[in-house]
């Protein structure tokens, strides 16, 4: 046919250059001003796509990953998406390894999109994937785990792609704020908006974990992701659930941009640091969208944290 | 006076309590007077003088080691969070 076209020819091509959007009607006043970089428009639906991609190019270029090699990843979802997509286009199968209290949603995606999953106790949250990913990698070696919780190709991800646009877009950031996970977020992109802009506030915005999702046995069960430098930070704020919540339907209300619950609490975060400020711009990462999180409660709940404490939200 | 939210991973530590009232103007100073009453919480919250690395405290909401560590100012009434360091992430 000879055609000449500029589509695409895979869907991993579409990863990343998410749109930043300001949000006007959430900033405290006009001088300072807020925008919102919307990470639930990546491919598989969150910022995940970045780093599921940028471990699998990372993977083959080492010769670590052979064509048709079992993945295996601890993941609450959006990892296991992104992987599960990545790993479908290009030919491996995968196996996650997911709490047993994630929504009903985020099974359904993984199941689709080709994942096989294996349970780990609710009641350990991530901390509990974790611990038996590293198990089963352990006892089949033939396994290759990108483990995005140390895998480097996971903050370069954000320091070549989400920074970069981010610098790109601006000409001026004082406060990037983000949801606190693995860490590769804060730690890639802060790097890159630090470069331009010395001076910017690195904010985490981290999860108050409901008490039955926090059932260590002890302190030393407790898990400090290897690519998470906590000195890197500038700030590191503790979001309830329903704090969360109230980002979520402030950023609806007022914006129109529906949320997952991380986003949600990144607003609450990025609002109580506006508040500080006199003028100047406020970044907010946004992981991903509402749909994975319609089957949950908490959105017309007059007591959002009673119905979430049960389970890990992101 | 500070209330300390207690995680339930630590509670067999202080006879199953969710919260206790403490004494303190630091961070350090708080947990001086909690191990005191409670020592068995020393090797759980400290090692070598300083936090242990998989115990984090929020005062005012916020991580003290991106505050002033161990000399972060406890004002009276505030609420200090004890929290083991959990994987997140998705």
């Amino acid at each position: 046919m000879g055609t000449e076209t500029t589509a695409p020819a895979s869907l991993l091509d579409l990863v990343g250059s998410t749109p930043l959007v300001e949000l006007p009607r959430l900033s405290p006043r006009p001088s300072v001003r807020l925008y919102a970089k919307l990470e639930g428009q990546n491919p598989s639906g969150s910022v995940k796509d970045r780093v599921a991609k940028a471990m699998l190019d990372a993977a083959e270029a080492s010769g670590e990953l052979e064509p048709g090699r079992r993945l295996l990843e601890p993941t609450s979802g959006n990892t296991g998406i992104a992987l599960a997509l990545a790993a479908r286009l290009r030919g491996y199968p995968l196996t996650c390894v997911v709490p047993a209290n994630v929504t009903s949603e985020r099974r359904r995606l993984l199941s689709l999109y080709g994942a096989e999953i294996v349970e780990s106790p609710g009641e350990e949250g991530s901390n509990g994937a974790v611990r038996l990913a590293i198990e089963l990698a352990e006892e089949d070696p033939s396994l290759f785990m990108p483990f995005q919780y140390a895998n480097e190709a996971n903050p370069r991800a954000h320091y070549e792609g989400t920074g970069a646009e981010i610098v790109a877009a601006l000409d001026r950031v004082d406060v990037l704020v983000a949801g606190l996970g693995t860490g590769g977020t804060l730690m890639g992109a802060g790097e890159r908006i630090r470069e331009s802009f010395p001076d910017v506030i690195v904010a985490a915005a981290e999860p108050l974990p409901g008490e039955e999702v926090m059932g260590l046995r002890s302190l030393d069960d407790g898990y400090v992701p290897p690519i998470l430098d906590v000195s890197k930070l500038d700030r590191k704020l503790l979001v309830t659930n329903a704090e969360a919540v109230g980002g979520l339907r402030l950023l609806l209300e007022r914006e129109g941009v529906l949320g997952g619950v991380s986003s949600g609490a990144v607003i609450h975060a990025a609002l109580r640091l506006a508040d500080e400020l006199e003028e100047g711009v406020v970044v907010c990462v946004l992981a991903d969208g509402g749909w994975k999180y319609l089957s949950a409660d908490f959105w017309d709940a007059a007591d959002p944290e009673s119905t979430m404490e049960r389970s890990v939200w992101w | 006076m500070a209330a300390v939210r207690i995680p339930p991973t630590l509670r067999a530590e202080v006879g199953g309590q969710r919260e206790l009232e403490a004494h303190g103007s630091t961070v350090a100073e708080v947990i001086d007077d909690l191990v005191e009453r409670f020592p068995p919480l020393r090797s759980q919250l400290l090692e070598d003088g300083e936090l242990a690395p998989f115990v984090n405290v929020y005062v005012g909401g916020e991580d003290v080691r991106t505050r002033d560590g161990l000399q972060t100012p406890v004002a009276d009434g505030d609420q200090l969070i004890l929290l083991p360091a959990m994987a997140g992430g998705n």
